[in-house]
């Protein structure tokens, strides 16, 4: 055991190498696993966007991205495992792409100094800047998501939706129940009846809770799942004939691997998004030109343009011109973790920056306040096109409920604030 | 050469019947202990910490508590996952009732508290065998989960069910919550490890671990002979989910600082700490510390080598990591079935005659 | 009749076609158990690994692709044919007996004579080493699986049985993929009964089931019959593959589907394939029944433990299962 030991000290000694002047981005990753289905995409977009932005402008500000890529299979303790192991290169920000590991680091990254991007996952109740210092959601979280499919259920309705029976099909683990607590609030409001399925991970058999839906008629489903949770909610609706029109997931359940299985019967299938689709970007002439062309795509390079290749690029973006914005105020190229924080915090996305980046309206414009963590918290919609394989957006990106989620956030934020202690930011 | 019994009288029985009957072994035990205690604190940095040490401290502790049911008393279990549970929200609900309790007796408590549940879920033991008991225990681990999951009284109604560590401190040194030093978090588990390390090698030398040893061998027997199945088998399930709470709460509180019960503490635990028992050898306390030691570290030095060092693709490495510690697992057990802890007991044979094998 | 009656029974007609589902992962478990004492874990993974090279061979994959092209560089992803769905299974029948023989040459053969719990420690390490050779194989991302079988419920079913009750009632739910696998695995059973009891193999194979050195001595080769054993179990796993993965796509989590096979084990006898399907059965009808009933009640989600619970119940009154042979103890 001893001699492992020196062996490991040794890797780990002649893995650091000479420090050079790059900024480090670490991707924790799972293209292994319960839910490589969807860490696979989102580990690509993530790698091919900085390989893109070093070959086309030379990096950012003059310095060489470097993203560290670190396997986590979705596994928490892998995730701390990564975390530990690339701090120390100088991360710059973390983006777990997993509400478990999200919740992990939260404490961690705080006390580390290091920023924490979170985006439409994660703890929600982050979006209060004054309690989290260094997590941010922007531009949107999971209680603006289940207020943005009420939403969207009220202007297909003429504003009414009292009485109207709508189902939660869930993944039961935190990132399932987070929405829960709104809809309940928001059932409240509209009138409408919400029920709960939860469906055990990994949610390979959910016959009972779709016999459930087929007896009881709800006029809406709503899902959360995520992983194979997915395919098999969508063969089920198709089984029972319920109405694809009228079912909806989260955005992380609207991918192609989710409905494509499914074949034909997933038509209609809509889900919600918080950044454009689809190839039909200027970006993507970029990603061909200097990434696929030179042979540098990440993975197999068989995921460009999907909806969870696209999530990420938007996250490299918003990372992108984060660090922008941290160089131009603290006039060094080679930044620092808590200079980043304060290039997040100071961030404003506008339509020009987006265009000019090869993005137009890939997502909406929005600043990043130091009370406010979470931007505009705006989603649309988008429906699956089966026979054409492609997803339209169906619904411009609009805002949500602020006066159910707001109070919501702020009980949640305020309650982890007195459990820990937290002196409130902002003042 | 050195390592011989030779000149190593011993005059009394306590000296006859100790742990490390050669002096050489002895003073290498005592040399990790100071090691451990006195240098490594030292020089532990995060990483090392975080990443190695503290997963490594903790699971030997669960190892033990598995390996004293599973080695010393041939139950096997499959609940170790929801035992941890346990362990870990009783120390949660402990720590955000009683906020001025110490740490150590938190721990403590939710290792009694655990030890309380084990035993009422190794009851069906008396009736069920072998591999069905494996599967029965099962029931224990999804039940218990699923609690742990529905409840919100144990999570503190928290929106998402997640449960947070809140900062406490031994001594005024922070142990758990994010702005705990390396050091603190690793000595305040190593002290834990120590003592039921301790513990255990007592017990299962002493009167209870042979009729524990009793029933595993043949437990007909066993109970002809005058062992009571009932009384072992239940304090076998109670002592051994004793230690596997104190995993789980120092897991919980220590370790990972949040958890989320279906994620961290599911089925795969459970077979994690069961591998940990059989590589590192059923029924000995040093191939439950071989054994974690084992299974905490080979994924990472297959990461450092295959990343790091050699930059193959992070999902290759991923695959690869299986093939090798399922191959692994399979080559260990055709050579020595009997777990790294005979591979340990084997050398010193070899030591104690070498240099001169004949 | 009332709809909740009649959903009752629909309940149950749908928890018996998942239970045959259940069955279908068991009886792996079974014959490798029956025949040798081994507990096997893979049995899962071994579904995982079947379905995928199933797919594989179908879409002309290039096994090992990507750990090729990261090696040397290349860019070889497929063959560019595709082999129909029929000789592809048969291909994969070939892959898994294959298998079979390299699990007893290098596994099992040098671990004769060890206990159980080594046995089923062994077969651990071998569900890691399949599970890591399959990704590395075929990739880790969902594939879809279509082997022509249908799939959605049955039309005919509900029109026929709409009548039953009110307005509100659509007629039961079947889903036509579960009557394929009830019908595959009554076909599966029969083909077992028939192959152990009419051939000589089959009749070797329960020699061996029943008494290793008496086999041994009357001239059967336990080397043939396990590796007979686990091509079966392996042809098995194919078929539970073949049915699940139509259900799910493939992808990882189709080997936790040994989990649900486990409680109908512990239920049915570790050693009885009849035990397998009636256990299958009850816990199918058991679980969905209690959800049916109890389930919003309690918050749902509660057919995982459930389902051990109820098998855990059923021991306690018989601790080798239903099925099971008798636990003879002797000092």
């Amino acid at each position: 055991m001893k001699l492992k030991l020196t062996t490991l000290a040794l890797g780990a000694i002649m893995a650091a190498g000479p420090v050079l002047a790059d900024l480090v981005l670490p991707s924790l990753s799972y293209r292994t696993g319960p839910f490589a289905v969807g860490g696979i995409p989102l580990a690509d977009g993530y790698a091919d966007y900085f390989t893109m932005v070093n070959a086309r402008d030379g990096g950012i500000g003059g310095l060489p991205v470097r993203v560290i890529e670190c396997e986590t299979a979705y596994n928490t303790e892998k995730g701390v495992e990564c975390y530990e192991a690339t701090k120390g290169e100088g991360a710059l920000v973390y983006q777990p792409f997993s509400t478990g590991i999200t919740y992990q680091l939260i404490p961690k990254a705080t006390a580390d100094g290091i920023p924490l991007h979170t985006m439409g996952y994660g703890r929600t109740s982050a979006k209060n800047g004054k309690v989290f210092s260094h997590v941010f959601n922007y531009p949107t979280n999971y209680w603006d998501a289940a207020s943005v499919a009420i939403n969207y259920l009220l202007d297909e309705n003429g504003g009414d939706i009292n009485g109207r029976k709508i189902a939660l099909v869930y993944h039961n683990s935190a990132y399932g129940k987070e929405p829960i607590r709104t809809l309940e609030e928001l059932a409240k409001k509209h009138g409408f009846e919400l029920s709960l399925l939860p469906v055990d991970h990994p949610g390979q058999e959910q016959k009972s809770q779709w016999l459930q839906i087929r007896r009881e008629k709800p006029d809406t489903v709503l899902m959360w799942g995520w992983g194979v949770m997915n395919q098999v909610a969508i063969q089920e609706a198709a089984n029972i004939r319920f109405p694809m029109e009228d079912f909806i997931g989260v955005w992380w359940s609207g991918a192609e691997a989710d409905v494509i299985p499914a074949g034909d019967a997933s038509n209609g299938y809509k889900s919600l998004i918080m950044n454009g689709m689809g190839k039909n970007y200027p970006i993507y002439d970029d990603i061909q030109k200097y990434v696929v062309d030179t042979g540098k795509a990440a993975g197999v390079g068989d995921q460009i343009g999907t909806v969870l290749y696209n999530r990420t690029i938007y996250a490299g973006f918003l990372a992108h011109m984060a660090i922008l914005k941290a160089q131009e105020i603290h006039g060094v190229a080679d930044i620092t973790p808590p200079m980043m924080r304060d290039g997040m915090e100071a961030l404003v996305i506008t339509e020009e920056m987006m265009a000019a980046n090869g993005m137009p309206g890939f997502g909406p414009e929005f600043e990043v306040s130091c009370e406010n963590h979470g931007g505009p918290g705006v989603g649309a919609v988008q429906q699956w096109d089966a026979s054409a394989g492609v997803w339209n957006q169906i619904t411009e990106f609009k805002a949500s409920d602020k006066s159910i989620i707001d109070p919501l956030v702020e009980a949640d934020s305020m309650a982890y604030a007195a459990e820990n202690n937290i002196e409130l930011r902002c003042n | 050469m050195f390592y011989r019994e030779a000149g190593d009288f011993s005059t009394t029985y306590p000296e006859d019947s100790q742990t490390f009957p050669i002096r050489f072994d002895r003073y290498r035990y005592y040399v990790v202990l100071a090691f451990a205690f006195l240098v490594v604190p030292f020089i532990i940095n995060d990483y090392w910490a975080n990443a190695i040490l503290l997963p490594f401290l903790i699971y030997a502790i669960a190892a033990i508590g598995l390996n004293i049911l599973t080695g010393y008393c041939g139950q096997v279990s499959l609940g170790t996952g929801g035992f941890m549970a346990v362990g870990a929200y009783a120390c949660y609900k402990f720590m955000t009732a009683f906020p001025d309790l110490s740490m150590f007796i938190n721990v403590i408590l939710a290792g009694l508290v655990t030890a309380i549940v084990g035993v009422l879920f190794g009851l069906p033991s008396l009736r069920i065998k072998g591999f069905y008991l494996a599967v029965a225990t099962l029931a224990a681990q999804f039940f218990l989960v699923w609690l742990f999951n529905r409840v919100p009284w144990f999570y503190n109604y928290s929106a998402s069910g997640q449960i947070n560590a809140p900062e406490r401190a031994e001594f005024g040194i922070l142990v758990t919550g994010p702005n705990a030093s390396a050091w603190a978090t690793y000595l305040f588990c190593l002290i834990f490890v120590t003592i039921s390390a301790l513990i255990a090698r007592n017990l299962t030398r002493g009167s209870i671990g042979r009729s524990w040893m009793a029933i595993r061998d043949m437990d007909i027997a066993a109970e002809i002979i005058g062992v009571n199945p009932l009384k072992a088998k239940l304090s076998a399930f109670a002592v051994s989910s004793f230690f596997i709470g104190i995993s789980g709460a120092l897991f919980f509180a220590v370790y990972l600082g949040a958890v989320e019960v279906g994620e961290v503490f599911g089925i795969t635990k459970s077979f994690l700490v069961l591998f940990m028992v059989i590589i590192g050898g059923l029924g000995s306390v040093f191939g439950s510390f071989a054994g974690a030691a084992f299974m905490v570290l080979l994924p990472v030095l297959l990461k450092v080598v295959g990343v790091d060092m050699l930059g193959m693709p992070t999902d290759i490495v991923a695959h690869l990591q299986l093939v090798v510690v399922g191959a692994l697992i399979i080559m260990f057990l055709i050579m020595e079935p009997h777990g790294l802890a005979q591979l340990w007991r084997l050398a010193k044979e070899k030591l104690r005659l070498w240099p001169f094998p004949h | 009749m009332s709809d909740q009656f009649l959903y009752a029974i629909e309940v149950t007609l749908n928890g018996l076609m998942a239970g045959v589902l259940y069955a279908l992962v068991a009886l792996g478990f079974v014959l490798i158990y029956k025949a040798s004492g081994i507990f096997n874990y893979a049995q899962g993974v071994m579904a995982l690994f079947a379905a995928m090279t199933l797919v594989g061979i179908m879409d002309g994959q290039v096994p090992f692709s990507h750990l090729i092209n990261a090696t040397f560089g290349t860019k070889v992803h497929h063959f560019g044919w595709h082999v129909p769905a029929l000789a592809a299974i048969a291909l994969t029948v070939g892959v898994m007996v294959a298998l079979a023989w390299m699990v007893q040459r290098f596994v099992m053969r040098h671990l004769v004579n060890q206990e159980p719990i080594i046995l089923f420690m062994a077969t651990i390490g071998l569900a890691y080493f399949l599970e890591g050779v399959s990704d590395l194989m075929w990739g880790s991302e969902i594939k879809k699986l279509d082997v022509g079988l249908p799939q959605g419920g049955s039309r005919w079913v509900e029109d026929a049985t709409a009548f039953l009750g009110s307005e509100n009632f659509y007629g039961f739910f079947i889903d036509k993929l579960d009557m394929v696998a009830t019908v595959v695995a009554v076909l599966l059973v029969i083909a077992l009964m028939l192959f152990s009891n009419y051939t000589k193999q089959g009749r070797a194979m329960r020699a061996v089931a029943d008494d290793h050195q008496a086999a041994l001595s009357v001239g059967i080769s336990l080397n043939f019959i396990w590796i007979l054993v686990w091509s079966v179990a392996g042809f098995v796993a194919l078929v539970a593959g073949i049915v699940w993965g139509t259900k799910s796509g493939v992808q990882f989590s189709l080997s936790l589907i040994a989990l649900k096979a486990l409680p109908v084990l512990m239920l049915g006898g570790f050693t009885s394939i009849p035990g397998a399907i009636v256990g299958g059965l009850i816990i199918g009808v058991g679980e969905k029944l209690f959800e049916f009933t109890f389930g919003a009640m309690m918050g749902g989600a509660t057919e995982n433990w459930f389902a051990y619970v109820l098998a855990l119940v059923f021991l306690v009154f018989r601790p080798q299962g239903l099925f099971g042979e008798k636990i003879i103890e002797r000092v």
